[in-house]
């Protein structure tokens, strides 16, 4: 290194013009790959956009619902209702023995002509029931009623009807008779065979109940598989074993899981058909894993000093886990979790076999009780014949999707919440 | 200057603590101490006497054994599942590894502080109070405050943290943290305290503070220090016992190992030839 000149030539060298092109390609491929990357990031973005536009854009008019004026004059009506039936207990049920669709279709023809037979189905008679149980004496005159019109009327004054429903709408809607309004019975009921009727409640409510049972069973005994694994279990054969099984039952496909549960849970153990209480169960087994693979990473994050300080006051094994590791591990721990429940929540599969795709007109009162949750009924709705099931197949999307995005944000917050910085 | 006339001319604390008169009792007896990690032996039939009263430092180049056998002596090998102890150490005369001792209150009996400042992420206070919380050692409130606030005190961290008790242990600077760890350590009440490196993260001036605690703990426990830093071993320690190689090569005197080491590679390692 001694020689004379050589270090003007080494000075030289970094000037010279291969390595200015050498430069130049090193800049060139950077941009490239930054290119590259913003398009790849694009990509995704613009099919999530997409996906979001067309949801909300077919769902919106799921959550709308067109009604009609209709002049019902109940004291001439066949009707025979006694106002003093509806203020007693037994009102539904007077209500549900009265042919409410058939003065409907009376009045409506009386009022519009014979083509506006047709023109109330199954919600409006329900929306009048109620209203008539809300104001009985509604029976005693005669009274214009705003009411939701059937299915196919309500998509032809949205554009997308029958020719002979659309030229109805528009004569309505000339005559100022038509109006769109929020449809409050798509969240508070349950599903129904004419789509201006459905609505997702009862589905909510199963789904509400299924992941309860689910998180009943996967968190402790996921959380706790995790701490015995991790921290008590020796490490031998068997351990290696149930560890590359629980990799490998997180990697199952959900039916598989759903078969399990129809052969242990409904053949072996007879419990309820359709209830949340089976398709909790058979999600629990579905979820645990993810728990068990999050909990453990998690708890082995946590950094051997905090383990060695504990134990080096004299903290008991139980003491170093329980007062130390847990708590550290605890974002993790529920992170994991919380991704585990929202792939349950959306979960469709396994639950198609244990038989909660079953048309459930009542939404559950507990996790016995029959029910369907809202991706089953996203599938029930997807598979109807019937037009007006496609803009409540995309609002129940739309809600289904208002879910997993809160079950997100609350774990980001537990996230941010509990993380402790050392 | 030649090492061993430079160590002369270093404070020597606590020196007085040797002529202390009468065969004493060691608080830690070890003897023939091997440990092997799987089939690797890191410890060679090493014994030592730890005594009450007194610093007993540690030394050697890395991989030496001396944290090894540091940790052998309030079983944080334990936590190791490949590691195996063999040989008989003694606490007040009482064998530590036989089933009448609880490993747990040996470690409360037998203290440790680490390399790297671990304070728990919890508040200064929580860190402190740990401790005697789970053994049970104060009574109410009061007391524990009390604790806390002694503790605090002997590891020269009262004042610089008395009006933020609640401020997070992992806020503190790394000397802070490292005397926030002492004072962990001493809340239980120990009666050995061990240190594995204690300064070796550090810089000077917080390493001072750490080994001017050191002298002031002294009179209370028995401490034994792992230093890499032969002239903190020098300035904290009565007496010193050389590793190399998994086994005990000399153990004496500071004094003496310093100036007048009876073996060839204590002499080679303490004047710089090699570690």
């Amino acid at each position: 290194m001694n020689r004379p000149g050589s270090s003007a030539a080494a000075a030289s060298r970094w000037t010279d013009g291969s390595m200015d092109s050498r430069v130049r390609r090193r800049y060139a491929a950077e941009r490239r790959f930054r290119l590259i990357g913003l398009a790849a990031v694009s990509l995704s973005a613009l099919f999530l956009a997409f996906l979001l536009i067309t949801m909300a854009w077919r769902g919106v008019g799921g959550f709308t619902q067109v009604q009609a004026a209709v002049p019902v004059d109940f004291p001439r009506s066949d009707l025979i209702l006694d106002p003093a039936a509806l203020r007693g207990d037994e009102a539904r049920q007077a209500i549900a023995g009265a042919d409410l669709e058939g003065i409907l279709a009376q009045s409506a023809t009386v009022a519009y002509g014979a083509r506006a037979k047709d023109l109330f189905g199954t919600a409006a008679a329900r929306d009048l029931g109620s209203r008539l149980i809300g104001d009985p004496d509604l029976l005693r005159e005669r009274a214009i009623l705003w009411l939701p019109v059937a299915s196919g009327i309500g998509q032809a004054a949205k554009g997308d009807g029958s020719a002979e429903a659309e030229q109805l709408a528009s004569q309505l809607e000339q005559r100022d008779l038509l109006r769109t309004r929020f449809n409050l019975g798509f969240l508070t009921q349950s599903d129904a065979t004419d789509p201006s009727a459905v609505g997702v409640w009862g589905a909510l409510k199963g789904s509400f109940f299924t992941i309860l049972v689910t998180i009943l069973i996967a968190f402790p005994v996921g959380v706790l598989s995790a701490v015995y694994l991790e921290e008590f279990a020796p490490r031998n054969r068997w351990t290696d074993l149930i560890e590359v099984s629980i990799n490998n039952l997180a990697a199952v496909p959900s039916i598989i899981f759903g078969l399990l549960g129809l052969a242990v849970f409904l053949n072996f153990m007879h419990l309820p058909r359709s209830a949340p209480l089976v398709g909790g169960m058979t999600l629990a087994l579905m979820t645990m894993p993810v728990i068990v693979i999050a909990g453990r990473n998690a708890i082995k994050s946590v950094p051997p000093s905090i383990r060695d300080a504990a134990l080096a006051v004299g903290a008991s094994r139980m003491q170093v886990i329980f007062h130390h590791v847990l708590p550290l591990a605890l974002p993790g721990i529920l992170t994991g979790t919380i991704i585990g429940l929202a792939r349950a929540l959306g979960e469709t599969a396994p639950l198609l076999m244990i038989g909660m795709r079953a048309f459930i007109a009542t939404p559950p009162d507990g996790i016995a009780d029959p029910a369907t949750v809202l991706p089953v009924q996203i599938f029930l709705w997807s598979d109807e014949v019937s037009r007006g099931f496609v803009e409540k197949t995309s609002a129940a999307i739309i809600v289904l999707l208002i879910f997993m995005l809160l079950m997100n944000g609350l774990a980001i917050y537990l996230r941010n919440r509990f993380e402790q910085r050392w | 200057m030649t090492p061993e006339a430079e160590i002369d001319t270093l404070p020597q604390h606590g020196q007085a603590a040797d002529e202390l008169p009468g065969p004493r009792t060691p608080k830690m007896r070890a003897r023939d101490i091997s440990v092997f990690y799987g089939d690797k032996q890191a410890l060679k039939d090493v014994s030592i006497d730890i005594h009450d009263d007194r610093v007993t430092a540690f030394i050697g180049p890395s991989g030496c054994g001396k944290s090894t056998f540091l940790r052998c002596l309030n079983r944080m090998n334990d936590t190791i599942p490949a590691a195996r102890v063999t040989g008989r150490i003694e606490l007040d005369g009482e064998d530590i590894n036989s089933s009448k001792m609880d490993v747990v209150q040996l470690r409360a009996r037998v203290g440790m502080v680490f390399q790297k400042p671990n304070p728990f992420p919890k508040s200064i206070y929580e860190n402190v109070a740990y401790g005697p919380r789970i053994h049970g050692l104060a009574t109410g409130r009061q007391e524990l405050d009390e604790i806390v606030e002694n503790s605090l005190k002997r590891a020269g961290l009262w004042d610089e943290v008395k009006d933020r008790l609640q401020d997070s242990g992992t806020a503190l600077s790394g000397g802070q943290q490292q005397r926030l760890c002492i004072a962990r350590t001493i809340a239980v009440d120990p009666e050995v305290i061990l240190m594995d490196e204690p300064a070796s993260a550090l810089d000077p001036i917080a390493t001072a503070k750490i080994e001017e605690l050191i002298h002031e703990l002294r009179g209370r426990y028995a401490i034994a220090i792992v230093t890499h830093n032969m002239q903190q071993a020098a300035r904290v320690s009565q007496r010193t016992a050389f590793f190399h190689l998994g086994e005990l090569i000399e153990y004496g005197k500071t004094k003496d190992i310093f100036t007048n080491p009876r073996h060839q590679r204590t002499q080679d390692y303490i004047t710089g030839r090699y570690g």
